[in-house]
């Protein structure tokens, strides 16, 4: 499948098609967009961590001139009866029933022609709650002792969730387990034995469009515009919460200011949905950036890692344990803790392996999918962790990582032999940039430099379907058909590019039309890295059979073999004017081996993605303030289909993971945010780019990808954290193992190293 | 609230507008021209994906009261390319790929523009201080830098 490029399309670095539209302001966001008639809501929102609704006093809120309606749950019920929805499991209601289970859940909402209006009239709604125990902390939570939900209510659209079905008394929402070999055994063997605890903070998407949705409900349909990640996901769900056929509700999906996984699944539709069904009128739910901070974020997470190795220092045994604080509501979570599960113990050759990772239901906002599904919080803790252990028994980093790291051929900790995963090629291209073997410049009194590495390895979510469809029309111009949403990763362009490679075509000639459920037929999700692979692959199957169309229509009408007569001249031979079409379809799903009771499988994903990062660091010792002096960043993309933008992608995603690893914390009294505003939440700005920044995908092909190209969007989020952690040691000899890295974090260290501890004020 | 009639200059264009005392200038452009070139995101004035130039200087939109534009000579995204050919800045942000999402790229252009227009030939510590106030969550901002300067050197060549 991986067939050399003949169209001329794969390999070139054409700029993004929409380019021109979002240069000029033109480029459509739901966020933006406004319909005749159209209400906007505005949420009121829970108070309390963990409590029971006393009473919602929504009496003066309705007196104020303007207000159309205020809902809650009571007039939900009266139109869905069973308002609870989720992509795991169905334990999220559209406005809080009975109880609330974290602060900011919406309890009210409020219509209104004029958004001011609405904005007032939910600052007089008062809702009393009797407060319950509340539990945020994944550890704690793991205890049972205080419990986020009486039962849980997985979904059963994952079979692995179905043993959770009405159980009661636990806040773990999926327990993923694996085990390979014997690690009792491997550990009693081991020559050493290291074992550590790492931990990463709450933190947020921030896709500079908040969330958004519209829902004009009529009684024959509902259509729905949405900043969504996944756009048939949102046809189904919502068809389920009305009960009716999927045909019956439309979802149209124009570009997104972003997603990075926060708007996957649903977030605002379906109670867009709910409010239009009530109002009758199309309804407008927009975030404020506040209210992100209540909608969806990254999972905290607690990882113990405990490693044993033979006296050669070749890892024989390793057990993973991870909790991951899921928040009030599963979303994506049970998948998170179950897949990245798949790689906990790292890109590493261990006979002897055991994982246990926990999804935990905590009173917090929820938890989702947040750019590398799990994986970047176990990349943290396993490679500070392989680091700390090559400092314990003296030896290179770098030579540590290559005597035990996993290679093409050989078994993954699931059973399934690694394929075209270069792991090997991107740490030594990683040591190479970095010059590892050289000299290299420590710094000398307050300023101290050092520099480390990190390596990857990630199973891409699987089984997971795509369906595209190719129209090719009587001039011969080409519309590709296809749910994948472009929110910045450039898909448009990249599956542009694969159509035009097949049918011979500038990609920039293909139309591609907008995401729209009606139209554009059923993909599982743009996330996880999986579109350019399975979407791709869909594309590609559409073309071809487009192509094979084209071929028999020539043979139709007594073309010659290879002829190469205009398209549009063939279909007026057939047709006797410019009239018809050739369409062509194609789906794509790989295969897949669930994991059996010890989570082994011989087919865990359909690709391996790999990505490593190498730092270079100074560290102020008075202040502990760490200036990263350059980021590289390694991938294997397999073959790239637009070198530019994989080059943006990778960049972009590390800088990214830089926020996350330096600053980004969401920072929590009693379950409230305390910093809900990107006044006191710091993204990276053009300042925090470290002065150098180096990107390169390694010379690669995936044997079984379109054109032998595999999933970015994620890879640079991978080895960032560990990196930088792994350098600030080789700087200063002090270990960080939690994030973020931050100057207060690292003096503390600095000076309890140096037995002068920092009081606590 | 009582409304005013205020008048300003949109785009080169003469206009009138009714605001409320507490609108903005972002709501006024969105619901009274369907102008969304500039857009709220933080809602603080603090990642510039509000930017419009009223009288030539960047303001946040989302906390400039609409009220203010009073007399005032507004120019927006929109107007750049009105013409149907591209300001030689996005020219740039385009062969740069200075930009994923967009959401924030007219923002940029905007304060690139003005960069430009006070420093014709920018240096690095110039270019970061002028769009220090602009977030880019995508995190292009190494592929805006080196817009910035291409944009630079195709108007001196230009």
């Amino acid at each position: 499948m991986a067939t050399i490029a003949s169209g001329g399309q794969v390999g070139r670095s054409l700029p993004r098609i929409e380019a021109r539209e979002k240069v000029t302001g033109r480029a459509e966001y739901t966020h933006l967009m406004q319909l005749p008639g159209m209400l906007f809501a505005k949420i009121v929102r829970s108070t309390v961590a963990h409590g029971r609704i006393k009473s919602i006093d929504t009496g003066p809120a309705r007196a104020i001139p303007g207000v159309y309606a205020v809902y809650t749950s009571d007039d939900i019920l009266k139109i869905i009866p069973n308002p609870y929805y989720g992509p795991a499991f169905h334990d999220q209601p559209i406005l809080a029933i009975g109880k609330v289970h974290f602060v900011g859940e919406p309890v009210a909402a409020v219509l209104a022609a004029d958004p001011h209006v609405a904005e007032q009239a939910v600052q007089e709604i008062v809702a009393d709650y009797e407060e319950l125990p509340a539990v945020f902390d994944e550890l704690e939570a793991a205890e049972n002792k205080t419990l986020v939900h009486e039962e849980l209510k997985p979904a059963g659209t994952f079979a692995d969730l179905k043993h959770l079905k009405g159980r009661k008394g636990t806040n773990i929402a999926l327990d993923f387990r694996l085990r390979r070999g014997d690690v009792e055994k491997g550990f009693a063997e081991a020559a050493h034995v290291f074992e550590h605890t790492f931990r990463t903070q709450k933190v947020l998407h921030v896709p500079l469009e908040p969330h958004a949705s519209i829902a004009d409900y009529r009684d024959d349909g509902v259509t729905i515009w949405s900043s969504a990640q996944g756009p048939s996901f949102v046809r189904t769900e919502i068809a389920r919460l009305l009960g009716w056929p999927e045909n019956r509700v439309r979802v149209k999906v124009p570009y997104l200011g972003a997603g990075y996984g926060g708007k996957l699944y649903i977030k605002l539709e379906a109670l867009a949905v709910a409010l239009s069904m009530l109002a009758r009128r199309p309804v407008k739910v927009a975030n404020t950036m506040e209210e992100h901070f209540y909608t969806i974020t990254k999972h905290p997470s607690t990882f113990r890692i405990k490693s044993g190795l033979d006296k050669d220092g070749r890892i024989v045994a390793r057990q993973c344990e991870i909790w991951w604080n899921g928040g009030a509501y599963a979303d994506i979570g049970p998948r998170v803790t179950q897949k990245s599960g798949f790689t906990a113990s790292g890109p590493y050759d261990i006979e002897n392996v055991a994982i246990d990772s926990y999804a935990l239901y905590t009173n917090l906002t929820p938890a989702g999918a947040l750019r590398g599904f799990g994986i970047p919080q176990l990349v943290w803790g396993y490679e500070s962790h392989t680091d700390m252990v090559a400092r314990a028994l003296k030896r290179d980093p770098l030579e540590f990582r290559k005597q035990n790291l996993l290679r093409d051929g050989r078994p993954q900790a699931t059973g399934t032999i690694l394929k075209d995963a270069a792991i090997e090629k991107v740490l030594d291209r990683i040591a190479e940039r970095l010059n590892w073997k050289a000299p290299f410049d420590r710094g000398t009194g307050t300023v101290r430099r050092g520099r480390g590495l990190a390596v990857a390895l990630k199973a891409v979510i699987s089984p997971t379907t795509s369906v595209a469809i190719v129209n090719v029309s009587a001039d011969g111009s080409t519309t590709l058909y296809c749910g994948t949403v472009d929110m910045g990763q450039g898909s448009d362009t990249a599956m542009a590019q694969i159509v035009g490679e097949v049918l011979n075509m500038p990609a920039e000639t293909i139309r591609i039309v907008p995401r729209d459920t009606d139209v554009t037929p059923y993909d599982m999700g743009t996330l996880g890295s999986r579109s350019l692979f399975h979407m791709g692959h869909a594309a590609r199957l559409a073309a071809e059979e487009a192509r094979a169309k084209i071929a028999a229509l020539a043979r139709e009408v007594g073309e010659p073999e290879g002829s190469n007569i205009p398209l549009a001249d063939l279909f007026r031979k057939k047709y006797g004017m410019q009239a018809g079409n050739i369409v062509g379809t194609g789906s794509y799903k790989p295969d897949y081996v669930p994991p059996d009771a010890q989570g082994l499988t011989p087919n865990a994903t359909p690709f391996w993605m790999v990505a490593g990062s190498g730092a270079e660091i100074e560290v102020d010792t008075e202040t502990g303030h760490v200036r990263v002096t350059r980021l590289i960043n390694v991938a294997d993309v397999g073959r790239p289909i637009n070198p530019k933008i994989v080059e943006t992608q990778l960049s972009g995603a590390a800088l990214m993971q830089l926020g996350f690893t330096l600053f980004e914390k969401i920072h929590l009294d009693g379950g409230q945010v305390t910093n809900a505003s990107l006044a006191d939440y710091k993204i990276p700005g053009i300042h925090d780019v470290p002065p150098v920044m180096e990107i390169e995908a390694v010379d690669a092909i995936q044997e079984n990808g379109p054109f032998g190209a595999k999933g970015v969007g994620e890879l640079a989020t991978f080895g960032v954290s560990p990196a930088i952690a792994n350098a600030i040691d080789d700087a200063v000899g002090v270990r960080l193992t939690e994030l973020p890295l931050t100057a207060e974090a690292l003096l503390r260290a600095l000076r309890a190293k140096d037995n002068r501890p920092l009081g606590d004020e | 609230m009582s409304s005013r009639t205020i008048s300003f200059t949109l785009n080169g264009r003469p206009v009138t507008a009714d605001v409320k005392p507490h609108h903005n200038v972002v709501e006024m452009l969105q619901s009274q021209f369907g102008l969304t070139g500039a857009r709220e995101s933080c809602g603080q004035g603090l990642c510039g994906c509000c930017t419009v130039l009223v009288d030539g200087k960047p303001v946040s939109g989302c906390l400039y009261l609409a009220a203010f534009l009073d007399g005032s000579e507004v120019v927006t995204i929109e107007h750049l390319a009105e013409s149907g050919k591209l300001d030689p800045v996005q020219e740039a942000f385009i062969d740069c790929g200075a930009f994923q999402c967009g959401y924030c790229t007219p923002g940029f252009i905007l304060m690139a523009k003005t960069l430009l227009r006070e420093h014709p030939d920018p240096d690095d510590e110039q270019i970061k201080h002028y769009l220090s106030g602009n977030l880019c969550r995508c995190a292009a901002y190494p592929e805006i830098v080196n817009a910035v300067k291409m944009a630079a050197r195709n108007n001196k060549a230009g």
